[in-house]
């Protein structure tokens, strides 16, 4: 790797030492390939030394897992940010995994095409991060996550092979090691290319907020959507809590004092776009919408969304401290969930929000608090142990589109046996044989060969456990 | 009969603790001559059919593997849902349809059969019952063993259960024929459920409401409407040697010339996608057809016949030090489907 690529001044090993979950680890050196020879060779001299290493885009993530455990070299893709070539014949663009998410729906849409998902946070995180995790976001509802996406990655496997995985023909001879390799948050290699499917940008577009003047009119609305076979492009709910705290920041037009209110989008062709609107109005008002608004002309759709999209900016000026957590329950269970949710709120005294992605029962309780009271932290824990055993019980699962990082790591027994567990970590195994590629991530301790000779460095201050 | 799961894996299990056992799980045989024979001796395991739970309201349906896609078919229907698997047979298996990764006709709008499953229950070589993804449609906890499952030809683990993501069937389903260009049909339509091209005329399927059914044909200039164009592709299951292309869409054109010199051969592409359907009654077609594909850095699965000899896969399997080492993870002696998949 070329000159000053390398780094280890305290300044920068500080800045990389952590994603935006709220764990922070440690960094022994930061570097910034421009190919994937250098990542290669960056993994390769870790591994002759022994020493870990993390990938990392942006650092949007919130559940650690780019966070560095163990003095790890923390291998930075930003500067890989080219977009390589967009093919609107095959509907698919190649990209370097520093490519903004949003960046490249820019360069895609006016010759009429996007990719779809589009987490919150895609001003600024990376198509590799969302390869990392298997990222979602509002618009997957109708076209599925990050891996629905991706036809075939160029990465750097922890043997230090460069590989490529999967294929732009729609088959490829033997083990969709793409399939695995996506959503397997660094553990696997480091991806170095991508190449994903675009979609065609749809005609026509209609955006409706529905308010309700109650939680469980506002779930059974979206069981009535689902059940009537409407799928629309995304819809989102928020509780009364958050949706007051967006109003008062960007004053969106939504109804201070609604309960709860959904915003859905449909698109498509006009007629069919048409008859889903009556249809979403009809089927708002059968199950109690106080009011169904369709957004009138584009600056008042975008209004709507920007809304949804600030909440976390929102609630910067109601607490200093916030953490959101994200898990997923069966569409039909939303209501019972939520109620649920509230009551784990009331009990440990804080002061929770959901906005979240309803049609596919995506919760993303929010607990708002100031970090500084004596004792919250515990509360703050509490609380998230709480809603994630909730969440299981009803029949879901702890990560919809977060991934498992540090974060949720040792929570991964409630879900999976130690006959699973077992098998996953013969899976990564397979991928990572010296147990170098992001470390002590997704698994619990215990499920992998040769992990006793690993340093045990340890837990770092904060980790939730 | 009250079959869970777990008292279903109990038999299999045993078998797979014998350390001799050599086993290959076994649906309805419709795509058992698909990619490599397994070797002689094999111990066949049939799971039992149920549909084990179906909400539709969460749109999502668990399965025992033996179960046929016609009977899936049939019980998603009374609610007007459906998984578009999409067999040339119907009464194949969705242990089988998964095991093989053979996806539908509709994948240009629908999507792989990959990106249908959400949760499978298997036993693998190991001889242990695991459980991988979730039963809910959208799960990133943990590795994706659903999608290392779907095309493995059961080398990794016998499907023993899968949790299927659901859709509304459409209200409208149309089929269309025309002569033109189904490259330029293609790129003037939004979204095509298939496109199947034969080489001289081309079946066009939209679905969705009445209203976008309009409009999609008229951006195809479609006018015409025909019988069940993925007939084409059924109908070839009279002929004994039929294989799978799978090249980059956009060399779809240039292989199909190739494939064109040959009169013995009949072929079906899926425009858009990249995959092409060949059958021919002559026993060398496949050899050809797989030298037409690999011309166009393509490769052909053999679906059944060929001469003796003739690879399933033809060049080995993609990245084979790694998806070796896979195997070995799930299947250390290599006790499941031995012979079915080069590794």
């Amino acid at each position: 790797m070329g000159q000053g690529r390398a780094r280890n001044e305290p300044l920068e090993l500080a800045l990389y030492s952590r994603d935006a979950g709220v764990q922070s680890g440690a960094a022994s050196a930061v570097c910034f390939p421009r190919s994937a020879d250098d990542v290669a060779s960056a993994v390769r001299a870790a591994t002759r030394h022994g020493i870990p290493y993390v990938a990392r885009g942006s650092g949007t993530g919130l559940a650690g897992g780019a966070t560095p455990l163990d003095d790890a070299l923390v291998i930075v893709t930003t500067q890989m940010n080219r977009v390589i070539a967009i093919d609107t014949h095959d509907q698919l663009a190649m990209v370097e995994p520093g490519v903004l998410n949003l960046d490249l729906s820019r360069h895609t849409r006016p010759l009429g095409f996007h990719y779809a998902p589009d987490p919150s946070s895609q001003q600024a995180c990376t198509i590799g991060g969302n390869v990392g995790t298997n990222a979602g976001g509002p618009h997957c509802l109708a076209s599925g996550v990050t891996s629905a996406h991706v036809l075939e990655i160029e990465v750097v496997l922890p043997t230090g092979e460069i590989a490529r995985l999967g294929s732009l023909a729609p088959d490829t001879p033997g083990y969709d090691l793409r399939g695995a390799f996506v959503g397997s948050e660094g553990t696997m290699g480091i991806c170095t290319q991508v190449a994903v499917r675009l979609m065609p940008n749809p005609p026509e577009v209609r955006t409706l907020l529905l308010d309700f003047m109650s939680v469980e009119a506002a779930g059974a609305t979206v069981s009535g959507l689902i059940a009537a076979g409407i799928v629309p492009a995304a819809l989102e709910m928020m509780d009364a809590e958050i949706t007051r705290a967006v109003e008062d920041f960007v004053g969106a037009g939504y109804p201070r004092d609604a309960a709860a209110v959904l915003l859905c989008e449909i698109d498509g062709l006009a007629g069919g776009v048409a008859y889903q609107v009556d249809a979403v109005r009809r089927i708002g008002y059968e199950h109690g919408a106080r009011n169904v608004r369709v957004a009138a002309n584009e600056a008042e759709r975008q209004l709507l969304w920007k809304g949804r999209k600030s909440a976390f900016g929102a609630i910067a000026r109601i607490a200093p401290d916030y953490y959101l957590h994200d898990a997923v329950v069966p569409r039909t269970k939303l209501v019972g969930v939520l109620e649920s949710i509230y009551a784990i709120a009331r009990e440990q005294q804080l002061t929770m929000m959901n906005v979240f992605h309803a049609g596919d029962g995506n919760l993303h309780p929010l607990i708002v608090f100031d970090g500084r009271e004596p004792g919250v932290w515990d509360r703050v824990h509490a609380a998230g142990s709480q809603i994630l055993r909730t969440c299981i019980d009803a029949g879901g699962v702890l990560s919809g589109e977060h991934g498992v990082g540090m974060e949720k790591r040792d929570l991964m027994p409630l879900q999976f046996s130690n006959d699973d567990l077992a098998a996953q970590g013969r899976l990564i195994d397979a991928f990572d044989p010296d147990g170098l590629a992001n470390p002590r991530k997704v698994l619990p301790s215990g499920w992998r060969c040769g992990e006793l000779n690993q340093r045990s460095a340890p837990v770092p201050e904060g980790t939730w456990i | 009969m009250d079959l869970t799961f777990e008292r279903i894996a109990v038999p299999i299990i045993e078998t797979l603790r014998g350390d001799d056992a050599r086993v290959v799980a076994h649906g309805s045989g419709t795509h058992a001559a698909t990619a490599n024979p397994v070797e002689f001796g094999c111990e066949e395991i049939r799971v039992p059919s149920g549909i084990v739970r179906h909400d539709p309201a969460d749109m999502t349906v668990t399965v025992l593997a033996g179960t046929t896609c016609r009977e899936l078919a049939d019980v998603l229907g009374e609610h007007g849902q459906e998984v578009p698997l999409d067999p040339a047979d119907d009464r194949a298996t969705i242990g089988g349809v998964l095991a093989c990764g053979l996806s539908g006709t509709r994948r240009l709008r629908l999507g792989p059969v990959r990106d249908a499953v959400l949760e499978v229950r298997v036993v693998d070589g190991n001889a242990t019952l695991i459980k991988g993804g979730g039963p809910v449609v959208k799960n990133v906890t943990g590795y994706d063993i659903p999608r290392l499952m779907v095309g493995s030809f059961g080398t990794l683990g016998v499907i023993v259960q899968a949790t299927l993501r659901c859709r509304p069937k459409a209200p409208s389903q149309r089929w269309y024929r025309t002569e033109r260009d189904p490259f330029a049909v293609r790129q003037a339509m939004f979204k095509p459920t298939s496109i199947l091209w034969n080489g001289h005329e081309t079946s066009v399927l939209i679905e969705g409401f009445e209203q976008d059914c309009d409009d999609e044909a008229a951006r195809g200039n479609l006018t015409e409407a025909a019988g069940n164009g993925s007939a084409w592709i059924f109908d070839a299951r009279s002929r004994s040697h039929r294989g799978r292309i799978s090249v980059r869409p956009t060399d779809v054109r240039a292989t199909m010339s190739r494939l064109a010199m040959d009169s013995s051969v009949h072929c079906v592409a899926e425009v858009g996608v990249g995959t092409i359907h060949v059958s021919s009654d002559d026993v060398e077609a496949l050899v050809r057809a797989r030298a037409a594909a690999v011309a166009e850095s393509g490769w052909l699965l053999r679906e059944s016949g060929g001469p003796l000899g003739f690879d399933g896969f033809g060049d080995g399997v993609a990245n084979s030090g790694l998806a070796g080492r896979v195997k070995s993870a799930f299947d250390p002696h290599g006790k499941l489907a031995p012979g079915r998949m080069p590794l």
